[in-house]
């Protein structure tokens, strides 16, 4: 046992119970707080994959901006509509095709067994180079995608004040 | 990036400028028609650099932009060619909406341009990142675009489309991934490399497990966007809820971005000659049940716009048996099939938008969407009735209509590969379907009109509608300018 495997088996332990915790809590900002969690430990993974970038970015986007969203947005709706989010009738289904996917992959990386390869760290500079050179043009769309999103969500909320 | 990648990239570019200049001047232009007009007008542009990057294409060969994430080839320019058009009908077609899309109309041309962009993107990209952006540049406005009328069935349709095409992004960047897992590599061509110098199993379909669950789980990807079964279960709430304009822009653009991107990763990255007869199984199989299910459900339609959305997803049953068509199961590596699904592609974008025009004109003045209110329309107007009824015999396949041509051209493919029986299927299907046309034929010739009013359409809506009615004729007799073409196109993908 190194320490990383320890850290490893830690970290991947605390995101598969942030997100279970998602599923079986009943209280839906009880749910928010444990997506916290496991993307936290999503983050601490990146960490041990020698990719610092992507655990901050991690951090400051999905742990961040998206979680305090959630909350937001629980705060402004009204939380009794969420009452009946505990009846879910849905759960056996959901259950096996996760259980069904565990054994897909699982078969898979043990028929398949995967190559190894050593950790190398990647810099901010070289990925920002590759991100706005080889990639630039993903990255444009990506933009693009997002003006659209704007417009969308744009006229979408501004039905209200038409009719 | 270097002005010869900007050239080659010119009418995605320029089409992003139309789609923000339609937006901006919707602030300070009154007249709703200007911005039509702006938006046809503007898409000569884009139309203009596609030509001259054909002549550059034939004369100089295929072209690689932007770090090799991009392709300008004659498969990339066949299908700009067709989303452009496409997008011009579409934006002729919405003038008779006014009064109810008419609240933010420039931002529902910009999305309809935007979305266009996405698809020539898709078609053109070489590399799993990029292909996956486009993917979402296209399907982000058709979401918003579905949610455009302001009532419970429209908000309904934007929603189930929106979460159905991430969930289907989701189980599409999985099988990337794997496949990446694989061969470390995002680039179509350079994927078809590793997996030809690695050592496949003859035992495992595809030669991996790790292969097989990434190609499937892809198919299941794409498979949301051509509205395959069993990937279908959104298209007749979304086809019925969107505004009719944006309903036949999903069913001919949309589905043809997803076939042409669709035939780009299969012929580029798993064209090996192993592979191509393992996929070719596999599409034969969706195949069959597409055209089987989307025909048997129709039959029980009564709205003319669920109905069309199972003819649809029949259609991309059909168009499936050219994928299925392998070029490595024919004698000599034929293009037949690629050609076939190309030539069938334009033909049904022809058809189908004449299909939805004639029912926008009807459905407007009727108020109704039920097959039943179109009783008589031979009489009250004879003219939109018969481009309708030209479009439904296409949608048969009966001559002489381009629907025609295009599954003879299609099923004489599949026999080559050797798959007479998924030909039998198709025909029989074909059959089958012609009871729930027909029946739409029935009723506007032969039931008695419930008034002799006749319905009114808008010039620009006429023009679209004789521009594709006489397109479905035109091509149903001279099939031959438009089968070059494809020929041409599909050759791009495969040498």
């Amino acid at each position: 046992m190194t320490p990383s495997l320890i850290a490893l088996a830690f970290l991947a332990a605390l995101a598969l119970g942030g997100g279970l915790g998602v599923v079986i809590s009943r209280n839906v900002v009880y749910a928010a707080l444990f997506l916290l969690v496991s993307l936290g430990a999503v983050a601490g993974l990146y960490l041990l994959l020698l990719t610092e970038f992507l655990a901050l970015v991690q951090v400051l986007i999905y742990g961040g901006a998206v979680v305090i969203v959630i909350v937001f947005a629980l705060m402004l709706t009204r939380l009794q509509d969420f009452a009946k989010t505990r009846d879910h009738h849905q759960w056996p289904l959901g259950l096996a095709a996760a259980l069904a996917v565990l054994g897909l992959l699982a078969a898979t990386f043990v028929v398949f067994q995967p190559a190894v390869h050593p950790l190398q760290s990647t810099g901010i500079q070289e990925l920002g180079n590759e991100l706005f050179v080889r990639w630039a043009l993903p990255f444009e769309i990506a933009s693009l995608v997002l003006l659209v999103a704007l417009i969308g969500a744009l006229i979408i909320s501004r039905a209200d004040r038409g009719e | 990036m270097t002005l010869h990648d900007l050239y080659l990239l010119s009418p995605e570019v320029s089409l992003v400028g139309l789609a923000a200049l339609v937006v901006l001047l919707d602030m300070v232009v009154p007249r709703k028609g200007v911005l039509a007009g702006v938006a046809l007008a503007g898409l000569v542009v884009p139309l203009a650099f596609s030509l001259a990057l054909w002549g550059t294409v034939s004369s100089e060969g295929a072209q690689q932009g932007i770090f090799g994430t991009l392709a300008v080839d004659k498969f990339a320019l066949f299908f700009k060619f067709l989303f452009l058009a496409a997008a011009a009908l579409v934006v002729m077609a919405t003038t008779d909406l006014f009064d109810r899309l008419g609240h933010s109309l420039g931002e529902y041309y910009s999305l309809v341009l935007v979305s266009a962009v996405g698809m020539m993107l898709l078609a053109a990209a070489t590399e799993l990142i990029s292909l996956y952006v486009a993917l979402e540049l296209t399907a982000l406005p058709l979401a918003a675009l579905a949610a455009f009328h302001r009532d419970a069935r429209s908000t309904e349709a934007g929603l189930k489309f929106l979460l159905l095409s991430a969930i289907s992004s989701a189980v599409l960047l999985y099988g990337m991934a794997f496949v990446f897992g694989l061969t470390g590599t995002t680039y179509l061509s350079d994927i078809a490399a590793r997996i030809g110098s690695s050592v496949l199993r003859p035992d495992v379909p595809f030669g991996a497990f790790a292969l097989l669950l990434g190609v499937v789980l892809m198919v299941a990807g794409f498979g949301f966007k051509i509205a395959t079964v069993p990937f279908q279960m959104w298209v007749p709430d979304v086809y019925e809820g969107a505004p009719t304009p944006i309903t036949a822009y999903l069913s001919v653009a949309s589905k043809a971005a997803g076939f042409a991107v669709i035939l780009r990763v299969f012929y580029i990255a798993f064209g090996a000659e192993a592979l191509q007869v393992d996929w070719g199984v596999l599409f034969a199989g969706l195949a069959v049940a597409s055209m089987t299910v989307g025909n048997l459900v129709a039959v029980a339609q009564n709205n003319i716009k669920r109905m069309l959305a199972y003819s649809t997803i029949a259609h991309a049953g059909y168009m499936l048996v050219g994928l299925a068509a392998v070029s490595a199961g024919a004698p000599g590596g034929s293009t037949l099939g690629p050609s076939g699904l190309l030539f069938y592609l334009a033909g049904y974008t022809l058809t189908n938008l004449a299909a939805f025009f004639a029912v926008i004109a009807i459905t407007n003045k009727t108020g109704s969407e039920v097959i039943d209110s179109f009783a008589g329309m031979g009489r009250r107007s004879p003219w939109l009735a018969l481009v309708l009824a030209l479009s439904l015999v296409s949608l048969i396949g009966i001559p002489p209509t381009v629907g025609f041509m295009a599954k003879l051209y299609i099923f004489n493919a599949a026999v080559r590969s050797g798959l007479a029986w998924l030909v039998v299927v198709g025909v029989v299907n074909s059959v089958l379907s012609a009871y729930y046309y027909l029946r739409v034929l029935r009723v506007m010739y032969l039931a008695p009109p419930a008034s002799s009013e006749a319905v009114p359409a808008s010039v620009p809506l006429r023009t679209a509608l004789v521009v594709t009615g006489a397109g479905v004729l035109f091509f149903g007799v001279l099939p031959i300018f438009l089968i070059r073409l494809a020929e041409r196109a599909a050759q791009a993908i495969l040498s």
